[in-house]
């Protein structure tokens, strides 16, 4: 916890962007999180991308549940709308939040616990729903804010700071999501912001449901010595197949890439995502190999990071349900509600 | 590219921006953070430990500290540093049995001081602690040199020159007034002196040789300053004229006022900017309502039946790219009118008492040569300060070379080469108190500079003597402290602990720090999270970090010490250590060999 605010002074030099605002304009309060945890590293990445994607502040909303990884959207974008939800539920109130008012950018920031314990089951239809938001899982493998007892994405084998073995199988979030239809896959690292921002920046633009599981150490209970979700460990043990460069629409694309070694995915509002292949074997578009890939990788004690799967294209829940598109509150009564006759038709279907 | 060694005593003393400005190297956030704490003696012996007069200095100083002050960099204004050694100064205790004293037994040697300024001054507070038997020769009837010739009273009564001066004398200094040396040949052959130092300023104010000249309406302005500070001259003309925009001048319009001038215009042959005069000095005579006009090049004295009525200048106008006069041109000519001229364009230094075969040579401009590092003239054992060894500086200056000159003599009288200085060094003790806790204030106070209260318009020209400036009070100090932002309180990096999670750079206000891979310098300047601004500040570079090989990187330019990074730092790889950098003076340097 940090006693003194950041000091309100900028470089003189700071960047404006498209709607003059600076970097710091996306900050939120002070972090109450142990110093050197990876969340904050993450926070400072949605604040890179809310910055760099040029978002009124008021056109996000960040919604949370419960544990170390919940308490970040506190951390972030004060100008957003917010709404901290009970232990597990965020998806549920995201997707009433997203059903109501589709005009809105949504961030979940959610843990291995808040996600994969109690609240496992709402992330699954979360992502079966396809409901559109950024679902950022902070993922450190233990629960911190109860000193550090694993979590159900501990790697079997993984020790804990006392010394323990974990002996049951981790639920994977990135197979998870692949497995339920998610249509924007990608793990990355709290500590490899070059990778994570254009990853968010993505997830962010992306139609549906983009779930970004973040490896995330925690700095007081889970960075030691036979650890596998440690700085030094996932350092060592990240495996990239494929390199994201976000490129925003209207925007040329000027970096120049090796013919055939490259796959560009345009997203809705014609930004577009370049994939680089760094393992020429690994197709991002083709879900049953990156499950495969993601499952044999695993076996090898290898952490994959980057943009795992992307099928653009596929219908949200808005598609789905042809939502408005303007946010519900803003609709005339009248349009919003049937009236009595036609309720009373309604009813009538099922006499 | 090498790792930054942080053990160079230079690396962190160019951080703290003042004490790196100022030429006696002030530890300004020290007395600042006592100042805070109400220990306003501690802060006084602070600053005198280095620049001997505080009180004096804490009114007149030319302040190059606070152009550097970092606060100006990230706001508008810089700390006022000036002021604050004035609150130091002005609400100390008394501090007379805390200053050096001289030892009963005394080393044997002696030494002459010539002038009885700010530079000759330091040398016998340097010296007479030592042991050394220190004679100052003083033509004048009181000491202080131009500080009390030159400064006028209402910016530096005469009660602080004499309290800060009396501390120096009562060390055991032989002062001795009203005795000009009209010989040198004759002080060294039989004064018995060990050494000589010559203090004696810069007292020839520079002429203007045009038609008209002679003329008794006609004042050189230092000269002059100086009959009004020895009530010699004690009222002047309704309409004066100022040639000239350097602090001279400024003193020089000020004082006519108080001596009956109801105009009075200062004539600047070139446009603001260009301007020697210190901002804040111009500030105080314009709000005296003192004009000044600029691009006015004088031409002639104008004599109507022997009777001074004006002054004729041409009108100038000048073509200025990139702040430089690039070309210029005459637009008319004009005639002001006024009943007294004041010169004041500059001042030399003048030696007509060193007879020219002594061995001390002169150069082409009749200037003592002088090493700028130990100010020994070429006749050993002879040193030169002050504005008589390099031409007119300031007080500050003065102190600095008195310092220096002090060291010298002192190898000098114990045979040891002069050339070899004592060096300087470096010491770091972290402020961490536990967690998040540091034992300096370092949360950032975004208050504006405190205003210092002046003495009312209607008032201040009563008397010649009524001091203008009140200072801060207790009160407002205590808000101008909040404003230093530290910068002796150093973040300081140890590499092998980073784990690199980030959390320095995320948590940097105005992102200092970066994490790259290693590479040529240009190459590593541009990728910075923030542009480099400033060449001239210091940029910190690692080894290698142990995971991923890159490097630390910071640039110090903009860094506000506010501590965040090593509060975030889960490994301490980052700490706030107080940098005390050591500045030797002559006692240091006896210290060291005995």
């Amino acid at each position: 916890m940090s006693i003194t605010g950041k000091p309100r002074v900028e470089h003189p030099g700071q960047r404006r962007n498209a709607v003059g605002l600076s970097r710091r304009a996306y900050e939120g309060g002070m972090s109450t999180l142990c110093a050197g945890c990876g969340h904050d590293s993450v926070t400072a990445a949605i604040v890179q991308a809310c910055f760099e994607l040029s978002l009124p502040p008021q056109s996000v909303a960040k919604l949370s549940g419960i544990g170390c990884s919940s308490k970040t959207t506190a951390y972030f974008v004060s100008g957003a709308h917010g709404f901290n939800g009970v232990h597990g539920r965020m998806p549920a109130i995201a997707a009433g939040a997203s059903a109501a008012n589709r005009t809105l950018k949504y961030i979940g920031v959610s843990g291995d616990g808040d996600s994969l314990s109690i609240g496992l089951g709402q992330l699954g239809h979360a992502i079966r729903r396809n409901m559109d938001m950024l679902y950022m899982l902070e993922n450190n493998g233990v629960y911190g804010l109860t000193k550090g007892q694993f979590s159900a994405s501990a790697d079997i084998g993984s020790k804990s700071k006392k010394g323990e073995r974990n002996d049951h199988p981790p639920i994977d979030p990135v197979l998870l999501a692949l497995s339920l239809g998610a249509t924007f896959v990608a793990r990355s690292f709290s500590g490899d912001k070059e990778q994570l921002v254009p990853l968010i920046k993505a997830g962010l633009m992306h139609e549906g449901f983009a779930l970004i599981d973040v490896l995330s150490p925690c700095v007081t209970f889970n960075d030691h010595e036979g650890s596998t979700k440690s700085y030094a460990y996932v350092r060592e043990h990240q495996q990239v197949p494929i390199a994201t460069d976000f490129v925003e629409a209207r925007r040329e694309i000027t970096v120049s890439y090796a013919e055939g070694e490259t796959v560009s995915v345009e997203l809705h509002d014609g930004s577009r995502v370049v994939l680089r292949k760094l393992d020429r074997d690994y197709d991002p578009t083709d879900r049953a190999l990156a499950l495969a890939y993601v499952q044999e990788r695993s076996a090898r004690n290898e952490h994959v990071t980057g943009l795992i799967y992307l099928g653009e294209g596929r219908k949200d829940f808005h598609a789905r349900h042809q939502t408005p598109d303007e946010p519900l509150n803003s609709l005339p009564f009248e349009r919003l509600c049937p009236g009595k006759a036609a309720l009373g038709g309604i009813i009538a279907r099922y006499r | 590219m090498h790792p930054t060694d942080t053990q160079d005593p230079d690396y962190y003393h160019r951080v703290v921006d003042c004490q790196w400005a100022c030429p006696a190297h002030t530890d300004v956030p020290e007395y600042i953070r006592l100042i805070a704490q109400g220990r306003y003696s501690d802060a006084y012996l602070v600053n005198r430990e280095s620049n001997v007069f505080p009180g004096i200095l804490g009114r007149v100083c030319d302040r190059p500290c606070e152009p550097a002050c970092r606060r100006g960099r990230v706001e508008e204004k810089p700390v006022a540093i000036c002021r604050l050694k004035r609150v130091a100064a002005d609400l100390r205790d008394d501090i007379r049995d805390r200053l050096p004293s001289a030892p009963a037994t005394k080393n044997g040697r002696r030494v002459a001081c010539i002038g009885a300024g700010p530079a000759s001054l330091t040398v016998a507070n340097d010296l007479a602690p030592l042991g050394y038997e220190v004679v100052v020769y003083e033509q004048l009837g009181t000491a202080g040199g131009l500080m009390r010739t030159n400064i006028p009273s209402f910016r530096l009564p005469a009660a602080v020159l004499d309290e800060e001066i009396g501390y120096i004398v009562d060390i055991g200094v032989d002062l001795r007034l009203g005795s000009p040396v009209t010989s040198m040949a004759a002080l060294l052959k039989s004064g018995g002196f060990d050494a000589v130092f010559v203090g004696t300023g810069a007292p020839r104010g520079k002429d203007l040789r045009l038609p008209g000249r002679d003329h008794d309406r006609i004042h050189v302005g230092i000269a002059w300053l100086e009959s009004v500070a020895f009530d010699h001259v004690k009222s002047i003309g309704e309409n004066v004229l100022i040639i000239g925009v350097g602090n001279t001048a400024m003193d020089c319009c000020r004082t006519s006022l108080r001596l009956g001038a109801r105009s009075v215009k200062v004539m600047a042959r070139k446009p603001r900017g260009f301007f020697k005069a210190s901002e804040w000095e111009l500030e105080d005579a314009e709000e005296e309502s003192v004009e000044i006009v600029v691009n006015h090049s004088p031409t002639a004295f104008v004599i109507e039946d022997g009777k001074l009525t004006g002054m004729r200048f041409d009108r100038m106008e000048y073509t200025i790219e990139r702040d430089r006069i690039v070309a210029e041109r005459v637009v008319e000519e004009v005639v002001v009118p006024c009943d007294d001229v004041i010169l004041a364009i500059g001042q030399d230094n003048a030696f007509p008492w060193i007879e020219r075969d002594l061995g001390i040579e002169f150069d082409r401009w009749d200037v003592p040569k002088v090493d700028p590092k130990t100010f020994q003239s070429t006749r050993p054992g002879v040193f030169f300060g002050g504005d008589a060894a390099f031409g007119p500086k300031n007080i500050i200056w003065a102190v600095e070379h008195g310092h220096q000159a002090a060291i010298s003599i002192h190898r000098h009288c114990s045979g040891q080469p002069v050339t070899d200085r004592p060096p300087r060094g470096v010491r770091l003790q972290s402020r961490k108190m536990g967690m998040k806790e540091w034992s300096y204030k370092n949360d950032y106070n975004p208050i504006e500079r405190r205003l210092v209260p002046h003495v009312s318009l209607k008032e201040r020209f009563k008397q010649l003597n009524i001091e203008v400036e009140l200072g801060f009070d207790a009160e407002k100090a205590a808000a101008e402290v909040q404003r230093c932002l530290n910068c002796d309180i150093q973040t300081v990096f140890t590499a092998p602990l980073c784990i690199e999670c980030d959390a320095c750079i995320d948590i940097c206000p105005t992102d200092c720090l970066t994490m790259t891979r290693p590479g040529p310098l240009p190459e590593i300047e541009q990728r910075l999270k923030a542009p480099r601004r400033s060449p001239e500040q210091g940029l910190f570079l690692s080894e290698p970090l142990k995971q991923t090989g890159r490097l630390m990187v910071k640039d110090e330019d903009l860094c506000v010490h506010c501590g965040l990074c090593a509060e975030r730092c889960p490994t301490n790889a980052w700490d706030m250590q107080k940098s005390w950098i050591d500045i030797p003076h002559a006692e240091d340097d006896a210290q060291c060999r005995s």
